[in-house]
């Protein structure tokens, strides 16, 4: 008899059991986190950042943060699960794969927004200028979940090849430019008061890539996991 | 060892004629475009090259896809080689592209949508190569570079049309509507459009006589894998 648990239940479980680790753990938010604030910084003193050139590159610096970030996260995330052989339990489990993949993908998620919600204040702090607009935040929330719709499933290759701290950066990067160009231009809209009407084009392209590559991931995932 | 199949024979030597032809027909039929000169020249076998390449990708996402379906490796090897050849010739069409762009646009490069997309492929397929150079499973490299060719040949038109909003192109669209922004355009003679069209297909030609030598190549590569393992056993 064969007995599967039911999809949900599944990605519950492992969105779950990866906030639980992060939890008491810690080691990828912390290191997400302090690394995002060293691109800042670095940011700040290759770019020269006065209050007049500030303001044309602010949607730039934040997004590159939140990717260089993510790449991060995303390596953790995946390399945690091979090192401990977790992955290989996971796989046994009796459920269907793609929810393993859900699974992932929110979690990992969850923890860019849990960065991009401290960064942000922070920038704000240091430049002493108000970054917050809801469009900002909903294409904070789009852009982060077409890059890890696509990373994840880069991710979880790039961990079972030899150079895989090398990889995830070169597979991820030139495919995820949509998302960056899309994600910066309409901040950049927000950001400088453009009205939402002006913008609609690429939240679009955000929405459109969102849906392409998580569809297409989900098809795909079962063919990198099996063995 | 097979000797080369008559066929293939046959092919090589037609595209080697076709090819010839083609030159002829670009530098002695075609006619001197008015104000560009020389250089416009270019244009035949840049536009036949950056069409070879799209295919390439192309067939290399399909073969990903059948691969995926199938799991039979000589699918993967279709792909390896399509992108191995869709490289080349993008490579190739860049390269002219700059040659063609220095003297009319008085820059090798701008930040073009054509030109950039062209060359984030690029990269997409270069990550490809080192994807399997990283993996030494065979069966694992082929399962992991079939996902990458889907994923990689998806992302290109999104990043052409991302780009695209971005910047009003400055690239000439020579068949069907003009933008008035573009710089270097000009009105195809029936000759000229003719020598186009005949370059197309001689690429096309030799992309096919191309993809048959290098998957020969590869399955005799499986062999030599083959025998060494024979050796030591």
């Amino acid at each position: 008899m064969e007995h599967k648990t039911s999809f949900y239940k599944a990605l519950k479980a492992v969105v779950w059991k990866d906030l639980m680790a992060e939890l008491r753990s810690k080691e990828l938010i912390s290191g997400m986190l302090v690394f995002s604030l060293l691109v800042i910084f670095i940011f700040n003193f290759s770019l020269e950042l006065s209050p007049s050139t500030r303001a044309a590159v602010t949607a730039g610096v934040i997004w590159v943060t939140i990717i260089f970030a993510g790449t991060i996260g995303l390596n953790r995330s995946m390399a945690v699960e091979k090192d401990r052989g977790c992955l290989d339990g996971l796989l046994l489990a009796p459920v269907d794969r793609t929810a393993i993949y859900f699974g992932k993908s929110i979690a990992n998620w969850i923890f860019m927004l849990i960065v991009a919600a401290i960064i942000l204040p922070i920038y704000s702090l240091l430049y002493n200028s108000n970054v917050f607009s809801p469009g900002l935040i909903l294409v904070i929330l789009l852009g982060s979940e077409g890059y890890v719709a696509v990373g994840t499933l880069l991710a979880s290759m790039a961990v079972q090849a030899r150079t895989r701290d090398i990889l995830l950066p070169i597979l991820l990067f030139p495919v995820i430019i949509p998302i960056l160009i899309a994600a910066v231009k309409a901040s950049n809209g927000f950001l400088t008061g453009i009205p939402f009407a002006e913008l609609t084009n690429w939240i679009f392209l955000l929405i459109a890539y969102d849906v392409i590559f998580t569809s297409v991931a989900f098809m795909v995932f079962d063919a990198i996991v099996e063995e | 060892m097979t000797s080369k199949p008559r066929l293939l024979k046959v092919l090589d030597i037609t595209t080697f004629i076709f090819f010839i032809l083609a030159l002829l027909m670009v530098f002695f039929i075609a006619p001197l475009e008015k104000v560009m000169g020389a250089v416009q020249k270019v244009f035949y076998f840049h536009v036949a090259a950056g069409w070879v390449g799209m295919i390439s990708f192309m067939v290399a996402a399909i073969a990903g896809i059948i691969y995926l379906v199938k799991k039979d490796s000589k699918w993967d090897l279709v792909g390896y080689s399509a992108v191995e050849i869709g490289i080349a010739f993008t490579m190739i069409n860049v390269i002219t592209g700059a040659i063609w762009a220095r003297p009319i646009w008085n820059a090798w490069w701008t930040w073009d949508p054509r030109l950039t997309t062209a060359t984030i492929m690029e990269l997409v397929y270069f990550a490809y190569l080192m994807l399997r150079q990283g993996i030494d499973d065979p069966e694992r490299r082929n399962r992991f570079s079939a996902v990458y060719a889907i994923v990689g040949f998806i992302s290109v038109p999104l990043t052409f049309f991302s780009i695209r909003i971005f910047d009003r192109t400055i690239h000439p669209v020579v068949i069907g509507s003009n933008d008035p922004s573009a710089v270097g355009a000009f009105d195809m003679t029936s000759l000229m459009l003719q020598t186009l069209l005949f370059s197309i297909l001689v690429f096309t030609i030799l992309f096919a006589d191309l993809m048959w030598h290098r998957i020969r190549l590869g399955q005799y590569m499986n062999r030599v894998d083959e025998l060494k393992l024979k050796i030591q056993d």
